[in-house]
């Protein structure tokens, strides 16, 4: 199914990455051509096939719900391009 | 070049050990390399003034008991190491100095190595010839503008110009085995979960593993054991007892059963590459190994099924990327969607945008069932070929790529025709199992090829076993010629 350039304005918008309106063509031929070739997959019958979903035979393992650490907020606040004393700042949302 | 910066990591360790050697001589003979090889550009930051006073602190008070006593190491910038920034290559991270170590690098510098810099790699190591990294090509020492494979490619190149005695990468769908093979020397996948990934910037969770970059097998051995073993921190590690993969080392394949899949002859292969088989088949079947035709049916559906798995891991875990906790943000913020939209628009090169579409695309609603589920599905039967096989073979030989090193800017306007270059690497990490790219010969133009041994699960000191016999036997010599400075 040829993606057309709406289609991946659209996909875009949801990957929240704006595209620069001058690529969008040479995006869209890229793009086809990677799913010309992803689909080759549609030569397989895959009706009675069970999904992959873990690589390991083993399901994942529990652990107990404990804190381990805590009080670094300085340290998870550190790389933030913008903030105050305590918080992660942000454009305003609320009027 | 110097002397000391030739030798394997087994000599280099022996060296020390022995006291011919000290740590900080031997972090002033790589520093005195790095310097003179900026044209390769394979460091994205360097750590020397640290290096040095980790050198002297081991002279001061040595333990030879570890594995890598006094060794300086650099590693690729995909790895997390504490107050040292950590880019993987791309722009959105270019200012991030992660307050955390990852468990690979702590592993190694608990056995006594230190960090000499970062390498560089494609962007998010979505990338085959190290073309994607916002920091630039990386050169390879083998010709001046060759790429180095990709995407651990600063690793290869370092690795290959003597800038590190070894090193690590990662590997989601071949990006250790393939620069391996480009620069003639060693590289492997472990099997997925035998090494940690916390602390690695990730791509695709269910197919990314760390795994080291050498000049010889055994040094591959050594460093395998210094960086594997189990991680609470990982939900994925496998809880297993740590192997002593170099002490067990055995160079006898006799009768081994050695598996040819006939899929992996392609069309359009160079002759080289196809002779380059023949000879490590030869090379194995006289050591006594027995050479097995197998099938791997599956096989051309690895890599459409890898570019929706792939895409759609990364997508999910690049949404992290938001220019509000860490890492670049835009300046056009007027309000809080732009700010998102803005800052990974401009922080994101064009490989892993593309990525991040089509894995948003074949997540979205309406798609899921054709693409993500229909990957999934063909992706256990590509599993399956190698369960099957592996009830009656040791190990199968491939070759490692269907090319030597191309030049810079050879493949970066076809993504396919880019991404054809794992073709032989990425049904490994489909299904989750170790792989090693050896050195095996050169093509006529002198350009260095590699062959691929698989093994089953946690079949890695099997492998390497293969390969360390294979190495003894193949007479492989890199001639890279030191033209950089």
């Amino acid at each position: 199914m040829p993606l057309d350039k709406e289609k991946i304005k659209h996909v875009a918008k949801l990957a929240r990455i704006s595209v620069d309106e001058a690529k969008v063509d040479s995006l869209t031929k890229d793009l086809n051509s990677i799913f010309k070739f992803i689909e080759q997959l549609n030569e397989l019958n895959t009706e009675k096939v069970e999904p992959l979903t873990s690589i390991l035979n083993e399901s994942l393992r529990f652990r107990k719900d404990q804190i381990s650490d805590g009080k670094i907020r300085e340290k998870i606040l550190k790389n933030s391009p913008k903030k105050n004393e305590e918080f992660f700042v942000v454009p305003k949302v609320v009027e | 070049m110097s002397e000391i910066t030739n030798k394997s990591l087994k000599e280099i360790v022996e060296n020390i050990k022995s006291k011919e050697i000290s740590s900080l001589d031997l972090t002033q003979a790589y520093i005195k390399n790095i310097e003179g090889a900026k044209k390769l550009n394979a460091f994205v930051t360097t750590t020397f003034d640290q290096a040095l006073e980790n050198a002297k602190k081991f002279d001061s008070k040595p333990n030879y008991e570890q594995t890598l006593p006094g060794i300086p190491l650099a590693v690729k910038d995909l790895f997390c190491t504490e107050n040292t920034k950590t880019t993987a290559g791309s722009n959105i991270l270019n200012n991030f100095i992660p307050s955390y170590e990852s468990t690979v690098t702590k592993n190694l510098w608990d056995n006594g190595a230190f960090l000499l810099g970062k390498l560089n790699c494609d962007e998010f190591a979505m990338g085959s010839s190290n073309e994607t990294s916002f920091f630039g090509n990386v050169i390879n020492p083998v010709g001046d503008k060759l790429v180095p494979g990709g995407s651990s490619g600063g690793s290869s190149s370092a690795l290959a110009a003597d800038l590190t005695p070894a090193t690590i990468g990662t590997d989601t769908g071949g990006s250790i085995r393939q620069p391996a093979s480009f620069t003639g020397t060693v590289g492997l996948k472990p099997t997925y979960g035998l090494c940690s990934r916390w602390g690695i910037v990730a791509f695709a969770s269910s197919l990314d593993q760390a795994g080291p970059m050498t000049k010889t097998v055994t040094d591959c051995a050594i460093m395998l054991e210094a960086m594997s073993g189990f991680d609470e921190k990982d939900s994925t590690s496998i809880n297993k007892k740590k192997e002593s993969y170099s002490k067990n080392l055995k160079d006898n394949v006799k009768g081994l059963k050695i598996g040819i899949p006939k899929e992996y002859r392609v069309e359009n292969m160079p002759k080289d590459i196809d002779e380059l088989w023949e000879k490590g088949k030869k090379i194995l079947k006289d050591l006594g190994a027995q050479l097995i035709d197998i099938s791997l049916p599956h096989t051309k559906y690895a890599l459409p099924t890898y570019y929706i798995v792939a895409p759609a891991e990364a997508s999910s875990n690049l949404a992290r990327y938001d220019g509000v906790r860490y890492g670049y943000r835009s300046k056009k913020d007027k309000d809080l969607i732009e700010m998102y939209e803005q800052t990974r628009s401009e922080g994101f090169g064009d490989e892993v945008k593309r990525r991040i579409l089509i894995g948003t695309y074949v997540l979205s609603s309406g798609y899921y069932d054709a693409y993500y589920l229909k990957a999934q599905k063909v992706r256990k039967l590509i599993k399956k070929d190698f369960d099957d096989n592996f009830t009656k073979v040791d190990a199968i030989l491939t070759p490692s790529t269907p090319s030597s090193a191309f030049k810079i800017g050879e493949k970066t306007n076809d993504p396919v025709s880019m991404y054809l270059n794992d073709i032989f690497t990425v049904p490994v990490n489909l299904a989750g199992l170790p792989a090693l790219s050896l050195p095996a010969g050169l093509d006529k133009k002198g350009y260095p090829l590699g062959l691929q041994l698989i093994g089953n699960t946690l079949d890695e000191q099997k492998i390497l076993n293969v390969g360390y016999a294979f190495e003894k036997n193949c007479g492989f010599k890199n001639q890279i010629k030191k033209w950089w400075s």
